[in-house]
């Protein structure tokens, strides 16, 4: 009995947080239409979450892009397949590994930013002088930060999807032997344009989830550094999380025969 | 005016308000005083909306505000009357001094040309007594007292008609504490301004308070003209005053 009633509460806990959080992502994406817009916020945030995220997207790609190539060529040799490494790095790189490292690595780093700062800024009462000045925290705070991630997520992950072809290129050239121009007309002809879009679509999902989770968190964050620490611990378990599951989705409404 | 009737408010079992009765007429300024954690704080969160009453109702003027949604155009309006100095200044980390003194004017219905709102930023800055430098430095280069007149600069730089102070002397040594009070009673009285202040330091009570309430039990149980505060008669008020161990303020809480 004790047990089915821990189960309940559970349950119960975990529907009325996804209740909480679908309430704050709808009233966040409501604020699209209802004036008034802070454009320079989004272009910080844009500048933040973007640019300066460029090079951990980077060496993120780079580096597993030259591992997948590795492991498919070892891999392949069971059956003599080593020469599909190009097609298979390109479609691995562009269908999931771009989109979800490169969301993980947003998590990591912006999500955690996000709930940090809004949580400071909570528990300094910074979030109540910005409504006494009038300004609505949704508009000034979430939703600059929630539509900048949305819009340069596609730009990421498309950069990083390059850097991480390149990188099973180099490793293919200069470790395995393979002849440049041959490796990199099989990855062209190989690619279809519904990868692509499947991976820009799911960039711009991961990058929604990534920072609706750090504003989520953030604002409602206990009081004191514990509290800070929480939500930003929270916020990007929810976030890596939610990207997980968020690529089975989608991959499975891409890709499902 | 402003005037709240038989406010409640609770946090869950923690009950904090049990029926505040309390106004404030208009110029005037009211010092509320009471021991930490007295709801205080919530006591003027209330009357800006910050924190929902559970029962009773708040007017401003004769108009209720009790329920006033965010983002509303009344709304908006009504809390463009007032001006807040929060307890730790409550200033934006990610803006310069300026533009923090100036963020009313920056943006909304108040909004003015970005040159027109500096200047008014480094004239409210000089009024509380900083120098055009400081306006465009970050607020983590400001010591603690440099913080609270960047928060009072901002409270008063659209000249609102209601300024409350929450704690405006806390964490500051004797002679920043008399300059700040200085400042929020010679701003009050220059502008005319209805003001609301809380705090536990009694010498600020005595420099900004035309009138003083006393918080204890989540109920206001005396209120007067500071002029009287000493002749009370009043358990709690004598007790504060004195700063006693002994009365009907518990010291455990």
């Amino acid at each position: 009995m004790n047990v089915l009633a821990i189960i309940g509460r559970a349950v119960l806990a975990m529907l009325a947080a996804i209740g909480r959080v679908t309430l704050f992502a709808v009233d966040t994406v409501s604020h699209l239409g209802r004036p008034p817009y802070y454009p320079r916020e989004f272009a910080q945030a844009l500048v933040q979450i973007g640019y300066f995220s460029l090079p951990v997207v980077g060496l993120t790609t780079i580096f597993t892009g030259g591992a997948l190539a590795l492991q498919i060529y070892a891999g392949g040799a069971r059956f003599s397949a080593e020469a599909v490494v190009p097609q298979i790095v390109a479609i691995g790189m562009v269908r999931e590994l771009g989109p979800v490292l490169v969301g993980l690595m947003i998590a990591a780093r912006v999500t955690s930013s996000i709930a940090a700062e809004i949580a400071t800024m909570k528990v300094t009462e910074q979030i109540d002088a910005l409504i006494t000045l009038s300004t609505n925290p949704a508009k000034y705070l979430t939703l600059p930060r929630v539509l900048a991630a949305t819009v340069v997520m596609p730009f990421l992950v498309g950069v990083g999807d390059i850097i991480g072809i390149m990188g099973g290129y180099l490793v293919g050239v200069e470790r395995l032997g393979f002849n440049a121009g041959t490796y990199l007309r099989n990855t062209i002809d190989f690619l279809e344009p519904l990868d692509v879009v499947s991976s820009l679509t799911k960039a711009a999902v991961f990058g929604f989830l990534a920072a609706l989770m750090g504003c989520y968190f953030g604002m409602r964050s206990d009081r004191g550094a514990q509290g800070v620490g929480r939500a930003t611990k929270s916020a990007v378990v929810a976030a890596s999380v939610l990207i997980l599951a968020a690529n089975f989705v989608l991959t499975e409404l891409f890709f499902s025969a | 005016m402003i005037e709240l009737v038989d406010v409640h408010k609770a946090f869950g079992a923690n009950t904090v308000l049990t029926g505040v009765n309390l106004t404030l007429r208009k110029g005037r300024s009211m010092v509320i005083i009471g021991g930490s954690g007295t709801g205080k704080s919530v006591l003027l969160k209330c009357v800006l909306g910050l924190v929902q009453p559970d029962k009773g109702a708040i007017s401003v003027d004769g108009t209720d505000v009790t329920n006033l949604r965010q983002g509303t155009p009344e709304r908006d309006a009504f809390l463009a009357r007032f001006g807040m100095l929060f307890q730790g200044s409550a200033l934006f980390d990610s803006l310069p001094v300026w533009q923090n003194v100036a963020f009313r004017l920056l943006r909304g219905s108040l909004k003015k040309p970005r040159t027109e709102a500096h200047e008014i930023a480094v004239e409210k800055l000089r009024r509380v007594g900083l120098s055009p430098d400081v306006a465009e430095l970050f607020p983590a280069e400001l010591s603690g007292g440099m913080q609270k007149r960047v928060g009072l600069a901002r409270a008063i730089a659209t000249e609102p008609e209601i300024i409350f102070f929450d704690e405006p002397t806390t964490g500051l040594d004797p002679i920043m504490a008399g300059v700040i009070n200085d400042l929020i009673r010679g701003i009050a009285n220059e502008m005319g301004s209805t003001a609301m202040t809380i705090t536990h330091d009694m010498s600020s009570v005595r420099a900004i308070a035309d009138e003083v309430a006393m918080l204890h039990d989540g109920m206001i149980q005396w209120t007067g003209p500071a002029s009287e505060m000493d002749s009370s008669g009043d358990p709690c008020v004598a007790q504060f005053i004195a700063g006693s161990a002994e009365g009907p303020i518990e010291t455990v809480r």
